[in-house]
């Protein structure tokens, strides 16, 4: 992965201004918008009281807003080539958690860095994504249908993948593994190789599970089966559902929600922050809710289309593909659609080390789009 | 690795192939990019879906549930499993109580029914504050205890006015009862309220007035004692009445467990035996524990209900510390009783032969230093056997001296010394058996003069009486028996129960049987302890003395003739007696110290017979295995 010296120090148009021109103020203003709607939906979980939750989210925000347009000014060329450098971090941090973190609910791992809390598992997708991107953006498609090239990016995915399984977090494991898979696909590896890992996966797995221990069985059943847990998952997930529906069209209105205040709904502040939602404003405002946030998924396409460069195209699919994947798992879980739990929705849930790593992943997205007729230097060996 | 990424064109592709490479290499992201657009724009469409059918479609329902009615989840805690002693007897019991309890979500003030419940059965300020705290900490379906071990009275007095009390129930609890109180408290532990910590790790936790096992076998089986949670999930209206039952999970009930105490040997001997004084009765070919006594106990029934702060003052206060176990916690040095395994380790390095004389003058002179024997006027000569039976110290210094301290520390470990016993008895210390590496590692040297002195058992040892007594089983089989008090768990027995499920020890045949002839000969040859020989019929028992001092003994009380009954008790030297029997087919392995009894074979061996007496009597002889009593008597 090296970037020529030279690139990076050749169009010295791009001066900081016009750069701040290039930043799409209007997407700036729907992130605004979603931190607004995570605003609302704080103060009614703090039960109208903004020192409870609201005031720390917008503090936050503001906060990730700074980072983010300070990275959204940082060269494209740059970050690529520190990509290998943020990736390694990465992994040095999630083998720092597992040997000194401290495990919380649902056995999420964080390490304390002076008042912040940071889950590096967070923060490795972001930086898997800008190292698959770097990995893949040099490479043609004869050279994408040879497995051996696929190896070490593979190998790339798996090691932050085990070592979050390790944790033990299957959910964001999980996620980290579909969040590179779709960097792969983008990138174009052959579609009948998905098919064969898929084919393995699914015959190895009674294996594996053959030669679990019995506790970790009874996890991966907890996880997939939340009603073995009467009092924990499940039952969070049927007070949600009953939350959820009783909003009907326009919901109970704003600090009018029953099932919330009367402290049925657990977590409401964090994971259950969407039937919050859903309960004061009905179907209206979580349709809202879900537009915005989509609208965020589909900014991050535009900014894969209009990149001229291969690395900007995966990165922002990547990113795209994590917010994509946080807001699915996190609104069908408080649906009751599929039994994971403990993944926050990104710019609502309260909580400060995932509204900063959220950040940064805009950021570099921002980067991408401000960046986005850069020479790269594809050909270079 | 240096890549080729245009697939050996080279510089021949020249700028016309690159760009072509670059259109088809866009072309296939945006299709592919496409694909996943789609797929993640029907997520969210099947999101959207979902969102109308459970507020739209089913809104309706829903807001019933949310407006009339609760899903509210209720755990049952399964009964705990029961201790047993080896003849099925219980020791651990449970035992009915009424209990008042509240669940928060049911009431709309929780202050004012507390109100309300005071002026029926008075409730002081300090419960009125647990209860808040609780009810605080908890969610709000789980019930909280408002008061335990109600009477009849106040039981009928709170049905009859249950009307007034919203989110109160009255409901049959079970409560831990140990009816040997304190004469297997350090053995079977005692259950207290989980420690808040541990809250989270299971469910079952939460429950109102659950207990875990805190120590001893409580502690060690606690998960099997406990069983698991049932649940039943219920939707009640909004005062609270069940309306129906939507999902029920049973629970596992605990599971007995069957210790090797004899509960009745065990309260026979603690009669027999004063403060300070600890035994340990093992059976010797399987390392069942058949009897632990010590003194000072405590009475483990006062921990169900809560400690008060006056009684853990007094308990923690005293000097004979009664809630530690002084079988497996108190250290002691082994005092001549470690001469068996010196003898073993001089045999195994071939530094000394059974034969070999060593002459006993009253003391050894090493260097500028005298170290003197028990038996001023000396043994004269002295082989291992006599050596062993007249327990003459200038033998075994000498012996030390040749084997060195690291060799007599790596026997001690094989017998169970200095080691871990993993005994079922949680906090059991493993005492120290020092090595010269271990004296250094503390930045200080190790002379041959300290060797000498650990010769006969004096020194850095610290060891429990049921290392001891462990040693003692070892020495009479040759076998590596541990230490246990598990016979069966829910009716099945455990493993190592028969004296084959031990390996050996692997001391040459005719070493360790030289050890035996010498201990037989301590109790029936004339050596020191003749007063711990066994009425007949019972069969002949080898042991040996030990005594060992707390205090130096000073030149000047040697000189003046030191009579240790004329010092202060507690400067009186500790009494040891390690037994066992039959002497041709070991059956118990026993081993005593009496605190500050001044001399083995004076205090130690006689308790130790009677001991031995009664295990002869209370078990007999029978065989392992034997006698695995029903978990139902």
């Amino acid at each position: 992965m090296i970037f020529e010296r030279r690139l990076l120090t050749r169009d010295r148009g791009a001066g900081i201004l016009e750069k701040l021109w290039q930043i799409p103020w209007s997407f700036v203003l729907l992130l605004g918008g979603v931190a607004a709607i995570g605003y609302v939906a704080l103060l009614s979980a703090g039960s109208g009281n903004a020192d409870l939750y609201a005031q720390k989210h917008a503090i936050r925000f503001g906060f990730g807003v700074v980072v983010m347009l300070g990275l959204a000014l940082v060269d494209i060329r740059l970050i690529a080539r520190f990509a290998s450098l943020g990736y390694l971090g990465g992994i040095v941090l999630l083998v720092l958690v597992l040997m000194h973190g401290n495990v919380g609910k649902g056995a999420q791992r964080w390490i304390d860095i002076g008042p912040v809390q940071l889950q590096p598992s967070e923060l490795m997708k972001i930086m898997l994504v800008v190292a698959l991107a770097a990995w893949f953006h040099r490479a043609s498609w004869e050279r994408i249908g040879n497995p051996l090239f696929l190896v070490p990016a593979a190998i790339a995915v798996l090691l932050p993948v085990g070592l979050i399984l390790k944790q033990p977090n299957l959910g964001t494991a999980l996620i980290t593994g579909m969040v590179g898979a779709a960097v792969f696909w983008a990138a174009g590896v052959r579609w009948w190789k998905f098919a064969l890992v898929g084919a393995a996966g699914a015959v190895a797995a009674p294996i594996a599970y053959e030669r679990l221990h019995d506790y970790q069985r009874a996890r991966i059943t907890t996880f997939l089966d939340p009603e073995s847990d009467p009092l924990g998952a499940g039952y969070n997930i049927i007070q949600s559902k009953i939350a959820l529906g009783s909003g009907g069209l326009w919901g109970k209105g704003f600090l009018q929600g029953t099932q919330g205040h009367l402290n049925f709904l657990p977590e409401k502040q964090t994971d259950f922050i969407f039937t919050m939602i859903a309960e004061e404003f009905g179907l209206v405002g979580a349709l809202t809710t879900l537009g915005m946030l989509m609208l965020v998924v589909a900014f991050c396409y535009v900014v894969a289309f209009r990149s001229k460069h291969q690395f900007g195209r995966l990165v922002a699919i990547g990113l795209g593909t994590n917010y994509f994947l946080y807001i699915f798992v996190n609104v069908a879980m408080v649906t009751g659609s599929i039994p994971v739990g403990g993944v926050p929705l990104p710019l609502i849930s309260h909580g400060g080390s995932a509204m900063l790593t959220v950040m940064v992943g805009f950021g570099l997205l921002l980067s991408a789009y401000v960046h986005r007729d850069a020479e790269m230097g594809p050909m270079r060996e | 690795m240096s890549w080729r990424p245009w697939g050996g064109q080279g510089a021949l592709g020249g700028q016309r192939g690159v760009r072509k490479e670059e259109e088809r290499r866009r072309g296939i992201f945006t299709r592919r990019a496409a694909v996943l657009g789609a797929i993640q724009l029907g997520a969210f469409g099947f999101l959207g879906s979902r969102l109308y059918r459970l507020q739209i479609e089913e809104g309706a329902r829903y807001a019933t549930l949310a407006e009339e009615n609760r899903v509210s989840a209720r755990l049952f805690a399964p009964p705990r499993g029961r201790v047993l002693d080896r003849n099925g007897r219980v020791v651990a019991g449970n035992r009915l109580n009424w209990r008042a309890l509240l669940v928060a979500e049911q009431t709309a003030d929780v202050a004012a029914t507390l109100q309300t419940f005071s002026s029926i059965v008075p409730l002081a300020d300090h419960e009125k504050a647990r209860i808040e705290r609780e009810v605080r900490r908890n969610r709000r379906f789980v019930p909280v205890i408002i008061r335990e071990f109600l009477s009849w009275e106040d039981m009928a007095r709170i049905e009859v006015n249950a009307p007034d009390l919203p989110g109160v129930t009255v409901d049959m609890g079970t409560t831990r009862i140990y009816p040997e109180t304190e004469h297997l408290a350090h053995v079977v532990g005692y259950v207290a309220a989980p420690a808040e910590a541990d809250a989270g790790e299971d469910p079952l936790l939460q429950l109102p007035g659950i207990r875990v096992g805190r120590a001893g076998v409580e502690r060690h089986h606690d998960r099997v004692l406990r069983g698991r949670a049932g649940a039943v999930q219920v939707e009640v209206n909004a005062v609270g009445r069940v309306i129906r039952e939507l999902d029920r999970r049973e629970g596992i009930p605990g599971q007995d467990v069957q210790i090797s105490v004899d509960s009745e040997l065990q309260k026979a001997i603690r009669a027999k035996i004063e403060e300070g004084t600890s035994a340990v009765l093992l059976d010797a070919r399987n390392g069942e524990v058949l009897a632990m006594a010590t003194k000072p106990s405590f009475d483990p029934n006062i921990f169900n209900a809560g400690v008060s702060a006056a009684q853990w003052r007094q308990w923690t206060a005293s000097r004979s510390t009664p809630l530690i176990n002084k079988a497996t916690n108190g250290l002691y040095a082994p005092g001549s009783t470690f001469k068996m395994i010196v003898g073993l380790a001089a045999l195994e390095a071939k530094v000394c032969r059974p034969g070999d004389i060593v002459s006993c003058p009253g003391h050894l002179d090493y260097g500028d230093t005298r170290f003197h024997c028990h038996l001023r006027s000396g043994h004269g000569g002295m082989n291992l056997r006599s050596a062993i039976m007249a327990s003459c110290d200038v033998y075994f210094y000498e012996m030390a001296r040749r084997v060195g301290m690291d060799r007599i520390a790596a026997m001690a470990n094989r017998f169970g010394l200095g080691v871990d016993l993993e005994i079922e008895l949680p906090g059991t210390r493993r005492g120290l058996v020092p090595t010269r590496g271990w004296r250094q590692a503390q930045g200080k040297p190790w002379s041959i003069g300290d060797t000498i002195v650990h010769g006969i058992g004096q020194g850095f040892y610290q060891i429990t009486p049921l290392a001891l007594a462990v040693m003692t089983a070892r020495l009479a089989t040759g076998r590596a028996v541990q230490p246990h008090l598990t016979r069966a768990i829910g009716g099945r027995p455990v493993r190592g129960a028969r004296p084959e499920d031990w390996p050996s020890l692997g001391i040459a045949d005719a070493d360790i049987r030289l050890i035996r002839e010498a201990m037989w000969g301590v109790v029936n040859g004339g050596g020191t302890a003749g007063v711990a020989r066994l009425p007949g019929q019972y069969g002949q028992m080898a042991g040996k003395t030990g005594t060992t001092q707390v205090r130096r003994v000073t030149r000047e009380q040697r000189e003046r003739g030191f009579n240790v009954s004329q010092v202060p008790r507690e400067w009186r030297p500790h009494a040891l007696f390690v037994c066992y029997a039959p002497h041709d087919n070991p059956l118990y392995a026993l081993s005593v110290i009496v605190e500050h009894g001044s001399s083995g074979s004076g205090a130690a061996a006689p308790l130790a017979r009677d001991i031995m007496v009664e295990a002869f009597q209370r078990l007999g002889s029978q065989r392992p295995g034997q006698r695995v009593a029903e978990a139902g008597r």
